[in-house]
């Protein structure tokens, strides 16, 4: 008698939990609003990307154009593609000393698996990961980036 | 000639004589017969390339998504692209494979379909053969695609086609069982197995709310059985991409994969419209027997628009299981048809005959 009562309830909880996911799936059908899917090149105007998005590594200049970077070279050994080249200089500073600072960072944005372990193992957090993600050009040459702006200098007290 | 959009009587006799004024009734025939042939072949192929964009549409939706919306206004054209690149791509040959079989199987899968196509009364008039075992005879031909998908695993030379093509006959050997009680139990409230008379009969009220509890209970049960029988999901095990690559149609390309694709569309299309024309009236209105008013105003709407609403509500529900439910484990296919349904049913019958001889029908 028991086997023949579980036969039926099995039946009616068969039946609900289907009802239950069909009313899930309907529910979404009729509500268009909730579509997540975004309209890329439509959307390209106000199209807002993630803050943990990786799109390229990128050295962080603040608005006096001074950067964070004083050449150590940790980046260049910790990339595991080779993607980054630290071209120092020497210059002599305000006490007379001779003094590392970078002359060019350059990136291989061609190379780069966006792993961050560059950005991650920055001694001073000059590098950071920027938004942009259209990176496709008709010259492989255009792939070699200059991080440091023109022009920009290390800000004081962080070499 | 006097056109009704609620009665093609009149229409297809005025083309009957007129084609007997112009040529001997021998050929007057062949004519009609050619007429309908490529009436129901572009039927088939507009009506197939449409389910497969709904389907993409309405799966698309049910995941928060968009669908296809690139080709045309809203995608509308995507199916045709699809088919175009289908048309153009190399039919490749099988090394070792039964070649004979391997180009037949395709055909008799959507001939199968073509054939039961034939027997579904589509409006007043708009009826290609009307058999007074019109039931029997669905029943029997469409069963008939089985035999195409069982070729085609076979003669591909490859195991997951073969494994495809089992699972998918011991499914339709046990599913097919479901279909034919339930609506064996329609047939039961009926009386007849033809098709304008069952449409006929539900002129005051459809068979579903005439034979409410076991019409219903029969509803549902050929809701899941034919599911299975179509080889869809949830009951994809023919295919099962996860697990056979793409099942019996493993090794097929271009145009004969596309003929796989189409039937399977076509027999979803075919059973939806059976279940529309045996429990929910066909192309006849919705009619509550007493309320004359209410009826005038439903005859008023065409009885086109009647059977491919109710074909489209079913063709919805079916897209509804596809991609609500999880696929079902072999066994767990054949526990829900031999443990479940079928008692289930069987029952029901034994319910409907006492309900017809009680006269407890409305």
């Amino acid at each position: 008698m028991n086997s023949f009562f579980k036969y039926f309830s099995d039946i009616f909880h068969g039946v609900k939990s289907l009802l239950i996911g069909m009313s899930v799936t309907g529910r979404y059908f009729f509500s268009p609003g909730q579509i997540v899917t975004q309209q890329y090149p439509e959307n390209r105007k106000n199209l807002q990307m993630f803050e943990r998005f990786k799109g390229e590594v990128i050295m962080l200049h603040d608005e006096n154009n001074l950067h964070r970077c004083n050449g150590c070279g940790i980046c260049e050994n910790n990339c595991p593609n080779g993607s980054i080249e630290v071209i120092p200089a020497r210059i002599t500073g305000e006490d007379g000393k001779s003094k590392r600072i970078i002359d060019k960072h350059i990136y291989h944005l061609g190379m780069c698996t966006f792993c961050g372990l560059c950005v991650k193992n920055c001694p001073s957090n000059a590098l950071g990961f920027g938004q942009e993600f259209e990176h496709a050009v008709f010259d492989r040459s255009k792939l070699t980036k200059v991080l440091n702006k023109t022009g920009s200098s290390i800000i004081k007290g962080v070499e | 000639m006097t056109f009704n959009i609620y009665d093609f009587t009149s229409f297809n006799r005025w083309i009957d004589e007129g084609l007997n004024s112009i040529m001997s009734p021998t050929w007057a025939l062949i004519t009609e017969m050619a007429i309908i042939g490529i009436v129901f072949l572009l039927f088939y192929a507009v009506v197939g390339l449409f389910l497969v964009y709904a389907e993409r549409k309405v799966c698309a939706f049910m995941q928060n998504r968009v669908g296809p919306n690139r080709v045309g206004p809203y995608g509308i054209f995507q199916t045709i692209a699809d088919f175009i690149k289908l048309l153009m791509k190399e039919l490749v040959y099988i090394k070792d494979s039964d070649k004979l079989l391997f180009n037949i199987a395709p055909f008799i899968v959507i001939i199968a379909s073509f054939m039961a196509l034939s027997a579904i009364p589509f409006a007043k008039g708009l009826h290609a053969i009307d058999f007074d075992i019109g039931i029997l005879y669905v029943i029997a031909v469409s069963s008939l695609g089985v035999v195409g998908i069982l070729l085609a695993g076979w003669s591909s030379n490859n195991k997951y086609s073969l494994i495809g093509a089992m699972r998918s006959g011991a499914q339709i050997v046990s599913y097919e069982l479901s279909v034919g009680l339930s609506l064996l139990t329609i047939i039961v409230l009926s009386g007849t197995m033809q098709f304008s008379q069952i449409v006929e009969m539900q002129s005051n009220g459809w068979f579903i709310f005439k034979g409410h509890i076991p019409a219903f209970i029969a509803f549902v049960v050929f809701l899941i059985s034919s599911t299975a029988e179509t080889n869809r999901g949830p009951f994809d095990l023919a295919e099962a991409e996860s697990e056979l690559t793409a099942g019996f149609h493993t090794e097929y390309s271009g145009i004969k994969f596309a003929f796989f694709f189409l039937a399977e569309y076509m027999n979803m299309f075919l059973v939806a419209s059976i279940a529309a024309t045996v429990f929910l009236g066909g192309w006849m209105p919705f009619h509550v027997s007493g309320w004359a008013g209410f009826n005038t105003i439903m005859d008023y709407i065409p009885p086109l628009v009647w059977y491919f609403g109710k074909t489209a509500f079913i063709i919805w529900l079916m897209m509804l299981f596809k991609w609500t439910f999880p696929r079902l484990r072999i066994d767990q296919l054949l526990t829900l048809e031999w443990k479940y349904l079928l008692p289930i049913n069987l029952v029901n019958i034994l319910f409907m005959a006492f309900l017809v001889l009680m006269h407890w029908h409305f």
